[in-house]
């Protein structure tokens, strides 16, 4: 009989424990099946940051650390500067990686650090219960924000890609989504393509994964599917920002630009 | 192998490389450049890694991720670069890594100044970081005992899977003698089976702080302290000075100002007054019983440092408060001569004698 559909090998078979509706599970299987893919299970190293992913370790198949909340990055380069023969990614939220660990990744990022970053970002803190995040969409009410994201205090969201690609080194930065069908396959082919630069050694590697919280946003999860739609999309552009294969000679990327 | 004159922080750092120490990462701070300039062009001839990061706090977490990945790695700063690196410190030893942090600590509080100072020793002896853990401390006296102590702490860091402080001063760092690099030989290290290295024939390691079932986390804690006792009872090393002579008086002092107290004891005895000193050479584990012992002849101890004295608690717990136990030190980066430490001594003399409370 041929098999269609299974588990891929380097997802644990372990219950999640996060939300229904959570988008987490989807970006979790997505990892798996490019390390399979490209046969790096063996040599792949997770890091799971602080929040709803703290427990990714139990979730895959293969090594795992731990991180202080925003170190990821510096993980990882402790990792590949020890190790370079073994394949490291970080697993990171926006709270994580875009607000107390902003250092690490733009500096990772400039070093052009031989790592693969998974950046998960829901526009809101979701382990905590729901505070504003670096990410959080203008007007976006939150438990910290009871009135809605006032740009005139706190400033507008993060565009993460958008700061990363204006560095001049080499990278591959790819903003794609999660929340439907149409959106996954692409962003398991960035995911895929992140982690092959990563194992031919050839540049940093990040892939930001718009994702939903319904349990924060106080949303069903069909609903929180058309609200990152809606609400997300338009400010943060699913497309390429760079890649190696290219950007012949490239240059600091400009901001916005069409999804494509 | 014939001796060399050698910077304190290039002796630490070509000492590191000899240990296999190739791991380094770190962030400029004075009074401990020297180590990372020597090591940006060292490293490279021995195949290591050399790497300067974005912070002390991402130095630190490196260590997390290295140590985790199985090498031997370390770094060096000084007291404010090392107060940043606390937030990993504790995540290393509640995930069990091995790693080596040489603080050449300068004076606090706050940004302080670039001078030498002993002020950092209750952040390394006691802790420094949150939660319940320790590290092993070693304070050189010298650059040859910093050379000894080097392959010492990477050794006992991967032995008992901990990380390792070596406590200088900034006249370690920065002072100037010949040193000797000897070979060390120590027993096998047990097989670092539990690092993150890929999983191939092997069920996946995770390295790992977070312990969310209190029992667990009790487990963890309990696990500590049994590895801090074990420690304790085995990796105690101390010093003395003039204990095979009559001495009224021990001084205790660790780092630079065991040396000052070496002058001064010398000049003590010239006036025929008979004192020793007690030279920890370990902090943590700090050496109690050999302490309670010298302590038995003397009228009192006089503890000797660049602080205003953090180590005195110690001493006292050691002795058990059954001698008096005296303070002199000096702050702000300045040195006790050892006029100062001749002249303290003869006045506590004078006092007890005169039985002034």
């Amino acid at each position: 009989m041929k098999t269609i559909f299974k588990r891929p090998e380097a997802l644990a078979d372990f219950p999640t424990h996060y939300c229904p509706g959570c988008t987490h599970g989807i970006t979790h299987r997505l990892i798996a099946e490019a390390l399979d893919e490209l046969g790096l299970r063996e040599r792949a190293v997770g890091i799971a940051p602080v929040g709803c992913s703290v427990l990714a370790f139990n979730y895959f198949n293969f090594d795992f650390q731990q991180a202080a909340h925003g170190r990821a990055p510096a993980l990882a380069t402790g990792i590949k500067r020890g190790r370079p023969d073994l394949i490291a990614f970080a697993y990171q939220g926006d709270g994580d990686l875009a607000s107390i660990g902003m250092a690490e990744i733009i500096h990772a990022a400039n070093r052009g650090e031989k790592f693969t970053v998974i950046f998960i970002n829901n526009a809101i803190y979701g382990m905590t219960g729901g505070q504003m995040a670096p990410t959080t969409m203008p007007g976006q009410v939150t438990t910290t924000s009871p009135f809605g994201r006032n740009v005139e205090d706190v400033g507008y969201p993060f565009r993460m890609c958008e700061l990363l690609a204006s560095l001049r080194t080499p990278a591959f930065i790819e903003r794609v989504a999660v929340h439907r069908p149409k959106y996954i396959v692409k962003a398991r082919k960035a995911i895929v393509k992140a982690f092959r630069y990563q194992a031919e050694n050839r540049c940093f590697g990040f892939v930001e994964c718009l994702s939903t919280c319904p349990t924060n946003w106080g949303m069903t999860p069909h609903k929180a599917l058309d609200w990152l739609e809606e609400n997300m999309l338009p400010y943060y552009p699913l497309r390429n920002f760079k890649d190696p294969e290219t950007d012949e000679n490239p240059e600091p990327a400009q901001g916005g630009g069409d999804a494509s | 192998m014939a001796k060399v004159l050698m910077k304190g922080n290039e002796a630490i750092a070509e000492a590191s490389i000899r240990a296999g120490g190739l791991y380094y990462f770190g962030y400029p701070i004075t009074p401990q450049n020297e180590v990372a300039e020597y090591l940006s062009r060292r490293m490279p001839e021995v195949g290591g890694t050399f790497l300067q990061v974005e912070s002390e706090v991402a130095v630190s977490n490196m260590l997390y991720g290295a140590a985790g990945a199985g090498v031997r790695c370390w770094t060096t700063s000084s007291s404010p670069g090392i107060s940043l690196m606390m937030e990993a410190l504790s995540y290393i030893a509640a995930a069990e890594l091995p790693c080596v942090i040489v603080n050449i600590m300068r004076t606090g509080p706050g940004l302080g100044g670039i001078l030498p100072s002993q002020g950092d020793y209750r952040q390394a002896v006691k802790g420094g970081g949150h939660g319940d853990y320790r590290s092993i401390v070693y304070a050189p006296a010298s650059l040859q005992e910093a050379v000894e102590l080097m392959p010492l702490a990477f050794d006992r860091a991967d032995r008992y899977r901990t990380p390792v402080l070596v406590l200088g001063d900034g006249m370690i760092g920065q002072m100037m003698e010949p040193v000797e690099f000897r070979e060390h030989e120590f027993p096998p290290l047990p097989p670092k089976d539990w690092a993150t290295d890929g999983c191939k024939g092997r069920k996946p390691n995770v390295v790992n702080s977070l312990y969310l079932d209190p029992v667990k986390e009790e487990e963890l804690n309990r696990k500590l302290v049994a590895k801090y006792e074990e420690i304790a009872r085995k990796e105690m090393k101390s010093d003395e000075y003039g204990t095979d002579k009559p001495y009224r008086v021990l001084l205790v002092a660790y780092g630079t100002t065991a040396r000052i107290c070496r002058t001064a004891i010398a000049r003590l005895a010239e006036e025929g007054i008979g004192v020793a000193l007690f030279r920890p050479i370990t902090l943590f584990p700090f050496p109690a019983a050999r302490l309670k012992e010298l302590s038995r002849p003397a009228e009192f101890l006089l503890s000797v440092e660049m602080s205003t004295g953090q180590m005195v608690e110690d001493i006292e717990l050691a002795v058990r408060c059954r001698k008096p136990v005296h303070f002199y030190g000096r702050q702000g980066g300045l040195v006790p001569t050892p006029e100062e430490v001749v002249d303290e001594v003869k006045r506590l003399l004078a006092g007890a004698k005169g039985g002034a409370a």
